[in-house]
């Protein structure tokens, strides 16, 4: 029971890092490489505002600066590193991503070394032996995910992106400024990345240069098992991988298969479902 | 003055020139008529006056303001509303999202509530599928969508890309009739064509256009009454 508790948390935490991939996928039509790294950002801005000192206070600064952190440089990069490239080939695109992905690695060493750093945020203590930081996961996470649903379905902005998505330039005829859309777009998932780094560092409590690195590769597969571009697609893929890794190192024998079994997972349901679970195939328009 | 001027637009997609130095204008109150063969370049000429394409030369002006590098975004709020070439309605919203996107420039809610009612007595059939995923359309019906959609912002000028592409005759004269009521209520279109007779006989003004040159011009009834456009565009 515990198990598939602790699942369903890491769950949610893969799932917040997935709907960043999904939403700038749907959306910007990107794989955007460096959505990992935005989570190591969000670690270290973390890591440093603790440093100073241990209050209540200075926790919530410290959640408040991390988010706002990644906040900017999502939207940073989208405008200064992929928006020029608007139109360019998805190559061009993608390349540009890894190496912003590898700046920003190199960037955080630049600054805090290659060490692994101690961050000491979690809540102690335990309810039904279950601890709280887990729960107190899994409610955020939930309270987010279902936050982002009624925004993207029953605002006029989240229906302005769901346009977007499927057909930019039907979108700016209907007067949508599409560059708008990207940027909160960006906005959001470096928002929702930054609450994962949060949790994350409740459960591994050390921050490095590639802090974002697994994480963000786990997210990005639940992302591709749930349908890329699909947003309850990418909730149902992360919990869904969360859960097969608790359950897998949970039992000895194939704790150390983990990983691998958690990748099969993602090529035994392209193999069925070539779109991912709730993916469509869509026509590309001009 | 005119609502719409296009001066001297040339359009190149990489090496091939696609519009080569055309001008024309559309005046308020008229029905415009663009007509041409596949390729002739009357979609390009569309994007150029709705800002979708920005890599051009020459000016548009539309009420009095050079949008020639406006943004696409900032059109529908000026007052031009466009139904796209292949409608490109929203396929995964419901037909009333769609509806509501086309008023996304405007706030008032009460004149919304007005508009949509006027679409949904327009084609009643919107009505009726109000609630249906916009995919799952008639091609006619996704027509009458698509220019209900650029009506609900109440548009001055409308830009209309091949409204009866792949429908039936029976939506085509619906889908006519509409523009002329359009037209008749006080709003000015520019209409693009393979229909040639249909287009002709409804519009007020009329261009030929001919591999990315305006070769002719006149009133609707001179074009349909002239010679080689009744032998190229009007079947003999
Ligand atoms: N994105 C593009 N890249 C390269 N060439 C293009 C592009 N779009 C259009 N063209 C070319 O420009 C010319 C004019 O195209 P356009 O779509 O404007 O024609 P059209 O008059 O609308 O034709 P149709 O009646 O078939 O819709 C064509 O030769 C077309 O191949
Ligand atoms: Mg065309």
């Amino acid at each position: 029971m515990s198990t598939i508790i602790d699942g369903l948390s890491l769950g949610a935490i893969y799932a917040l890092i997935a709907l960043g991939y999904t939403m700038v996928y749907g959306i910007a039509k990107m794989l955007n490489f460096a959505h990992g790294d935005i989570i190591m950002v969000g670690a270290y801005a973390l890591y440093s505002t603790l440093l100073l000192g241990q209050s209540p206070v200075v926790s919530v600064l410290a959640i408040i600066i991390s988010i706002v952190a990644c906040v900017v440089l999502g939207v940073v990069v989208e405008r200064f590193a992929y928006r020029p490239l608007r139109g360019a080939t998805p190559l061009a695109v993608l390349i540009t991503a890894i190496g912003v992905s590898y700046m920003l690695q190199s960037i955080a060493q630049l600054i805090f070394k290659a060490k692994s750093r101690p961050v000491s945020f979690s809540i102690p203590g335990t309810t039904f032996g279950i601890h709280n930081s887990t729960i107190l996961t899994l409610v955020v996470g939930t309270v987010v995910m279902v936050a982002l649903t009624l925004f993207v379905n029953y605002t006029k902005t989240g229906r302005a992106m769901v346009a977007v998505s499927e057909d930019r330039a039907a979108a700016e005829l209907m007067g949508i400024n599409s560059n708008f859309i990207i940027s909160l777009t960006f906005a959001i998932g470096s928002a929702l990345a930054a609450c994962a780094a949060i949790f994350y560092l409740m459960q591994i409590p050390l921050v490095n240069p590639t802090f974002g690195a697994m994480p963000g590769i786990k997210a990005f597969t639940a992302a591709v098992i749930g349908g890329i571009g699909s947003i309850p697609g990418a909730m149902i893929g992360g919990v869904l991988l969360g859960v097969v890794e608790k359950i897998c190192l949970s039992i000895p024998a194939i704790a150390p298969y983990t990983t691998a079994i958690e990748f099969s997972c993602l090529i035994v349901i392209l193999l069925v479902k070539p779109t991912g679970l709730l993916g469509r195939k869509r026509r590309e328009k001009v | 003055m005119a609502l719409l001027e296009v001066k001297n637009l040339e359009v190149n997609y990489g090496l091939i020139k696609a519009i080569k130095g055309v001008s024309f204008e559309v005046n308020e109150g008229e029905i415009v008529a663009l007509i041409g063969a596949n390729g002739a370049g009357k979609t390009t000429i569309m994007h150029a006056i709705n800002c979708i394409l920005d890599k051009m030369s020459g000016k548009v002006f539309f009420d009095g303001k050079d949008i020639t590098h406006a943004r696409a975004h900032s059109l529908v709020g000026m007052g031009m509303s466009q139904v796209p070439e292949g409608r490109r309605i929203f396929q995964e919203l419901t037909v009333f999202e769609n509806l509501q996107l086309g008023y996304y420039s405007k706030k008032d809610k009460k004149k919304f509530e007005e508009k949509l009612n006027e679409m949904y007595s327009n084609f009643p059939i919107l009505k009726e599928r109000s609630k249906q995923i916009a995919g799952t359309l008639s091609g006619g019906e996704q027509q009458m969508l698509a220019m209900s959609r650029a009506l609900m912002s109440s548009p001055k000028l409308l830009l209309l890309d091949e409204p009866s592409m792949g429908l039936s005759p029976l939506y085509v004269n619906t889908i006519f009739d509409m523009i002329k009521k359009v037209n008749e209520m006080g709003t000015t279109v520019l209409l693009v064509e393979q229909n040639a007779k249909k287009a002709l006989s409804i519009a007020d003004k009329a261009y030929v256009l001919e591999i990315g040159k305006m070769t002719k011009s006149g009133t609707g009834s001179e074009l349909l009454n002239d010679d080689s456009v009744k032998k190229a565009y009007l079947g003999g």
